[in-house]
């Protein structure tokens, strides 16, 4: 490894606001290497994709591409200067032709007219240095598999030669067989020269592709290495080696009889397979990797989305149904918190109390009326009981901190209240303290008898907080223990495939 | 400074737009005598009541985060519809039942559309709007439809027979105002459709039954324009198919400027109507100081881009 050749980074950081998202992270590749990132969720690979692929400026720590300073001004700037980036969600315009996409941006043109001959050529020799001559030009990208979309936005990334090629888990979509190709692809790539960044949650598939590793953990590189010379237990070593502080407090609840009996239920197009059984006061854990289809399951079992397969029994409430809305869930005593409180979980243009009773407005008042100062003091006890900090319970619920908003959003499903309550990554971007509030509730809940299903992507949360812990792995519920019979290092590898 | 000048902008910003606009016209000496009086201000608000009433559903329809664009075709319409009904000599009362009727169902074959079909509300009443203008011109045999009086005829004279002081007309957009902020305010359905526009995928996760609640959001609101129609029938004492094109754009500016998001969420009936005055007032003062009437349209639509522009001053203090 020169110095003058392939991109080197030195100690990059970077911050949003308090939170620290790169802390310093360090890392080089060479030209025709396969490199590895590796890291859990959260861990800043995003961070770090950003800052290189000119989305957002380093706050500190130096680049140099080919031996000269990089500091790209913005995504274009970066490919431009020789590094383009394949994101996870492809970036087609599905209406337009395979030779469109491949040279939107870049169209050959003179004033403004395309040069036709010349854009064939181009998008053909592109399509050719991945050997997919056989991808048609004319056709709608939309007809293609994704699989081949995926091709095209590739050749697209190659138009502009460049020196470093990042790939964001770009198997994720894809069968065995499409993995195969595209890894022959990289290949191709890699004996042309090209550095490719190859960030994935599938450790095997690094293993199979990859020269060398670096592994991220809250911002920092921990560890960096040949792949060859690397053991898949060091590597999730490497990923998770945290310690569990004791933000949870073990509460005493004794396991009550089945409340629900989810039977091999799968809805389209992640959720392939889950079965298991709750108990009143038993907390269960739900662990995989994004897209691994732990939001599908919970969403399936609150009737958000449609079961293809399957049945959710819940005990005490007669059969199963055919069709069930959320509407009848609520009233089945079951509820759900969105992990997407923005978008999903909460009106950010409406007070506190109306976010919080909205399940149940109509037992406010008589004839379909709201008498509104008990529905604000229904509020304003949840406000005082969870310590959130707003002016009163008719402030916009928008103008709140994520961990109020959070402590409000639950607060709908004790409000309800709810007896089986659905918890979508229940502390995802909160501060500390009112996590340490949730996880102190979430006891409480299971002392009183509750049961309570967390999905979560912070191991260390549902080792410290469940009594069991379910693991998915590709649309499957994989594997079901209590919790002593796991660790980190066990759940990680059942969520990667490699049981 | 800045900050109180905000706070009053968000909370009176209507108003004091309403109080702006009538200074404007009562300051000038050539027309303060005629302008600001008793018998002009009846003029204005019954030269109102058509705009104010299809504001009041189209401020439901808004806040629930939708939109209706067959508003105007819908008013023509039922207009035709209750002159056809009073040519066959039905009586007054199953005149209005039927017109409200008819309207209704307008909205209810949208709002079906729009909520159990899952189609753009542009997009749905777009089409409505061409369909419905031609079913009026059909049913009207594409002519004026004429009948020998009615006590319809009575509702918006400002000739005030009966001394009420205002014509029926403005007193039953007044009442009906009143009510639909009340009922917005203060039930469930009202909440509900607060919780609609303001986030539809919340409403489903709590268990809102959103389908049901827009078909009933566009149906109530077509009963609205009904109304609407057969004010537009006692203002011409005849059924015009041709009538109210384009009114929906004043509507929709009345409720605009009154304050409401076209994101859904937010809005008020009182924002609303006092919306739909500022027009009214604007179109009555331009004509008496004379200005020519594609200077009073400028002037409108200035007004329009000016109300978002504070709206999203607004917003922007709130984000």
């Amino acid at each position: 490894m020169t110095a003058t050749a392939g991109l080197r980074l030195v100690d990059i950081q970077k911050r949003f606001g308090a939170t620290r998202a790169l802390r310093g992270v360090s890392f080089d590749i060479a030209p025709g290497e396969i490199h590895a990132l590796i890291g859990e969720n959260g861990a800043g690979k995003s961070t770090l994709m950003k800052v290189l692929s000119g989305a957002h400026p380093a706050d500190a720590g130096t680049m140099e591409l080919g031996g000269r300073p990089y500091l790209p001004a913005d995504p274009h700037d970066a490919r431009k200067k020789g590094v383009a980036m394949i994101y996870q969600e492809l970036n087609l315009a599905l209406h337009l032709s395979v030779q469109e996409n491949i040279l939107l941006g870049a169209e050959s043109a003179s004033l403004g007219w395309i040069d036709r001959g010349q854009s064939r050529e181009r998008a053909r020799s592109a399509l050719a240095q991945l050997g997919h001559e056989s991808i048609a030009l004319d056709r709608c990208a939309g007809a293609f598999s994704i699989a081949e979309q995926q091709v095209i936005e590739i050749a697209r990334a190659l138009l502009i030669k460049p020196q470093v090629l990042i790939m964001d888990e770009p198997t994720s979509s894809l069968t065995r067989a499409d993995t195969e190709k595209l890894f022959a692809t990289i290949l191709r790539l890699r004996a042309q020269g090209v550095s490719i960044i190859y960030i994935s949650h599938f450790l095997e598939e690094c293993r199979q592709l990859c020269d060398r590793y670096t592994v991220l953990k809250d911002g920092e590189t921990v560890g960096t290495g040949q792949m060859d010379a690397a053991t898949l237990d060091h590597i999730v070593t490497l990923m998770t080696g945290r310690e569990v502080t004791d933000l949870y407090p073990r509460s005493t609840h004794a396991r009550g009889a089945v409340v629900l009996d989810v039977k091999a239920v799968a809805s389209e197009p992640r959720l392939k397979r889950a079965s298991f059984q709750v108990h009143g006061g038993e907390i269960f854990g739900v662990a995989g990797l994004i897209g691994a289809g732990r939001t599908d399951l919970l969403r399936a079992i609150f009737s958000l989305d449609a079961l293809a397969a399957g049945e959710v029994c819940i005990v005490g409430e007669g059969e199963a149904e055919e069709t069930a809305t959320p509407r009848r869930r609520w009233r089945q005593g079951l509820g759900f918190l969105s992990e997407n409180r923005k978008e999903e979980g909460l009106m950010l243009n409406q007070s506190i109390a109306d976010n919080l009773t909205l399940t149940k407005q109509d037992s406010f008042g008589r004839c379909g009326w709201i008498n509104g100062r008990r529905q604000r003091q229904v509020a304003q006890r949840w406000v005082g009981a969870l310590r959130v900090k707003c002016r009163d319970a008719g402030q916009r619920i928008g103008e709140l901190s994520g961990g109020n908003q959070q402590k409000i959003a639950i607060a709908r499903l004790l409000e309800h209240p709810a007896r089986i309550f659905l918890l979508d990554e229940p502390t995802r971007g909160i501060d500390v303290g009112s996590k340490a509030q949730i996880y102190q509730l979430i006891g409480e809940l299971a002392a009183a008898g509750k049961t309570v299903i967390v999905v979560s992507s912070y191991l260390p949360e549902l080792l410290g907080l469940c009594d069991t812990i379910g693991v998915m792995c590709r649309g499957e519920l994989a594997a079901i223990r209590p919790r002593a019979d796991w660790t980190e290092a066990e759940i990680m590898r059942v969520a990667m495939g490699s049981v | 400074m800045k900050s109180t000048l905000k706070h009053l902008l968000a909370k009176g910003g209507p108003f004091i737009g309403l109080i702006l606009v009538i200074a404007l016209f009562s300051l000038p000496t050539e027309t303060r005598e005629f302008f600001l009086t008793y018998h002009n201000f009846k003029i204005i608000f019954t030269q109102t009541v058509i705009v104010a009433i299809g504001a009041i559903a189209m401020t439901m329809i808004i806040v629930s985060g939708g939109i209706d664009l067959s508003a105007g075709s819908s008013i023509a319409f039922t207009s035709v519809v209750g002159a056809l009904l009073i040519q066959r000599e039905f009586g007054t009362i199953p005149t209005v039942i039927l017109v409200l009727t008819a309207g209704a169902i307008i909205g209810l074959v949208n709002g079906t559309m729009i909520a159990a079909l899952r189609m753009p509300p542009f997009i749905v009443t777009l089409g409505t709007m061409s369909m419905i203008r031609g079913a009026g011109k059909w049913r009207a045999d594409n002519q004026t439809v004429n009948y020998e009086g009615s006590p319809i005829n009575q509702w918006m004279t400002t000739a005030d027979p009966a001394g009420y002081a205002l014509p029926p007309g403005v007193w039953v957009a007044i009442g009906l105002a009143t009510v639909t902020a009340v009922v917005l305010k203060n039930t469930v359905f009202g909440r509900h459709v607060f919780a609609l526009g303001s986030n539809e995928a919340t409403a489903r996760l709590c268990g809102l039954p959103t389908v049901r609640l827009k078909i009933m959001i566009y149906a109530l609101a077509g009963g609205f324009f009904g109304l609407a129609g057969l004010f537009q029938l006692s203002r011409l004492r005849q059924g015009d198919p041709t009538v109210a094109v384009g009114l929906e754009l004043d509507i929709i500016a009345a409720v605009i400027i009154g304050g409401a998001s076209l994101s859904g969420g937010v809005g008020t009936i009182l924002g609303s109507m006092i919306g739909a005055l500022i027009m009214a007032v604007l179109r009555n003062g331009s004509q008496q100081m004379g200005w020519p009437t594609y200077f009073q349209e400028i002037i409108i639509g200035l007004v329009i881009i000016v109300a978002v522009f504070l709206d999203r001053l607004r917003q922007g203090k709130q984000t």
